[in-house]
């Protein structure tokens, strides 16, 4: 609001709105308070996300938020901050915990992208993450179904609910799709086509997600081991990694991973990830030692990341990430 | 010169010559994959629409695009009838050229007529104007249920939501690049 240049003390201190013509409620104001109900279905997942991981005897912990180097990954870009950056994702620290003997953790925490802003996309959102040892990514796959059953089962008392004119059905099974079944189904090539033409994501973008997790959601798995830096390669076909994205209503909510545990193969490809980022113009970030150090003690593990923003409009019935969140970053 | 991260809706751009607007934008970055800009845009001469997905890497030459300060007179068969002021040179615009700006055109509003090549092409609106409220159901006060916004029409027949305690005959400023509603003018 601009400021109106007072007369007299009574005009500096006391905004005479009818004068200016001006709303009791400037329209952020507004606009915010027309939030009320989706905040209050957001405050009440984050209650019930916690309860669910109690109850399955996962530890909640908190690590940096601001750390010295990020996972080098070519499309993933670090805020800095200082001579740190803001994590991009609590992965490394979790997994450093995993290697200390922590069986089972989750967090709840804020992360940070340069230049994603969309739709479905804030530079600063909410990430959930959770981690157990001696399982991999098909027993993630079985704790997403129940995660989201009981997540639908607390707001609404039944294991469905629409999301853009479309009914999203909870029940088991959901849909289990490959990326090669993907791409053939629905991008009429083969994923090693599409790798060869460089059109990987705009095929899975403009072609394949729309169709995915429409009625029931979607796993999509075994992505080509070279879009999986952090991931276990399968033992029948090291040309692919086991690691999954989860699909509802074609939004992409949760990544996971049977983890990389071999410190000498992540270590290749943190160098080759960074050579990437040299390549496209970018200054690598420091190499994160510590990590690589603690993967040598960690058990066989699964973790999975879950936009929790993302979560929350699909819960909700929401169009954009700017409809569940208090303040869009243009709002500040 | 844009990059693709200039990229926004309504922004005009060249390409293989010709000046085309983006009509719709999107951000999309599938997980671990690189950032995708997908646009919808407007041939602005012919009109003809597509769709095309660009990357980070991409940049385009702003569209070469002259503006002349014009008033708007008024409607008839579809066509939208302007006149520049200092010349009394008259043009005339179609439904299509004028777009979402028929929403807001009010009698002698001063307008940006786009030319490209002399050829008027579309109109910028300035980015508030201020329309009068012809029907909107009353406030009824303390009534939370109705929740915090209701539909009412202007005096150009477009329907917009505002906050409840905006009354007929009010007049409002909107803001003509998101079509939403700021706030109550006086007078």
């Amino acid at each position: 609001m601009t400021e109106h240049p007072g007369t007299g003390t009574v005009g500096r201190f006391k905004k005479n709105f009818s004068d200016c013509g001006m709303d009791p409620h400037p329209s952020e104001t507004w606009k915010l308070a027309g939030k009320r109900d989706i905040l209050r279905i957001r405050g009440e997942l984050l209650h019930s996300i916690r309860l669910f991981f109690r109850e399955r005897h996962y530890l909640e912990v908190e690590t940096p938020v601001l750390i010295p180097a990020p996972a080098p990954e070519p499309h993933i870009d670090a805020v800095a901050c200082g001579d740190r950056y803001l994590q991009t994702s609590p992965e490394l620290c979790m997994k450093r915990l995993l290697a200390a003997g922590y069986p089972r953790l989750f967090q709840v925490c804020r992360c940070f992208r340069e230049a994603e802003r969309g739709s479905r996309h804030l530079p600063e959102f909410t990430m959930l993450e959770w981690y157990a040892v001696e399982r991999d990514y098909l027993f993630l796959m079985d704790e997403c179904e129940a995660l989201l059953r009981f997540l639908s089962g607390t707001l609404y008392g039944k294991e469905e609910f629409a999301y853009q004119g479309r009914s999203i059905r909870l029940s088991p099974p959901w849909e289990r799709l490959s990326v090669e079944d993907a791409f053939r189904m629905y991008g009429g090539l083969s994923v090693r086509e599409a790798l060869a033409e460089d059109c990987f994501d705009e095929v899975l973008v403009s072609r394949i997600e729309p169709n995915l997790g429409t009625e029931r959601p979607t796993f999509l798995y075994d992505y080509p081991a070279e879009l999986a830096s952090l991931a276990r390669t399968k033992e029948a076909d090291p040309r692919l990694a086991e690691r999954f994205e989860l699909y509802l209503g074609g939004i992409e909510l949760a990544n996971a991973f049977s983890e990389l545990i071999d410190p000498r193969e992540q270590a290749l490809r943190f160098e080759e990830a960074q050579q990437q980022q040299i390549a496209s113009g970018k200054r690598p970030y420091p190499w994160p030692g510590r990590f690589i150090e603690a993967l040598s003690a960690m058990p066989p593990s699964a973790g999975i990341a879950l936009g929790v923003d993302r979560l929350v409009m699909l819960l909700t019935n929401q169009a954009s990430v700017d409809d569940v969140v208090a303040f869009p970053p243009e709002t500040l | 010169m844009y990059s693709a991260s200039d990229l926004r809706k309504n922004l005009r751009i060249k390409l293989e010559g010709d000046p085309y607007i983006v009509t719709e934008f999107n951000f999309v970055k599938p997980g671990k994959g690189q950032a995708l800009y997908r646009c919808k845009l407007k041939n602005m001469i012919t009109g003809n629409q597509f769709e095309r997905t660009f990357r980070s890497v991409d940049v385009f030459e702003p569209a070469d695009l002259q503006e002349k300060k014009m008033q708007y007179l008024y409607e008839e068969g579809g066509q939208y009838h302007f006149m520049d002021n200092a010349s009394y040179e008259q043009i005339a615009l179609s439904a299509d050229q004028v777009g979402d700006a028929a929403h807001f055109l009010i009698d002698n509003l001063e307008v940006e007529i786009l030319l490209f090549e002399d050829k008027p092409l579309g109109i910028s609106l300035p980015n508030f104007v201020d329309l009068t409220v012809t029907r909107a159901d009353p406030w009824a006060k303390g009534d939370s249920v109705s929740g915090n916004s209701k539909p009412v029409i202007l005096q150009t027949g477009y329907q917009i939501q505002v906050p409840p305690f905006v009354e007929e005959g009010e007049k409002i400023r909107v803001d003509t690049r998101t079509g939403e509603y700021l706030t109550r003018v006086k007078g």
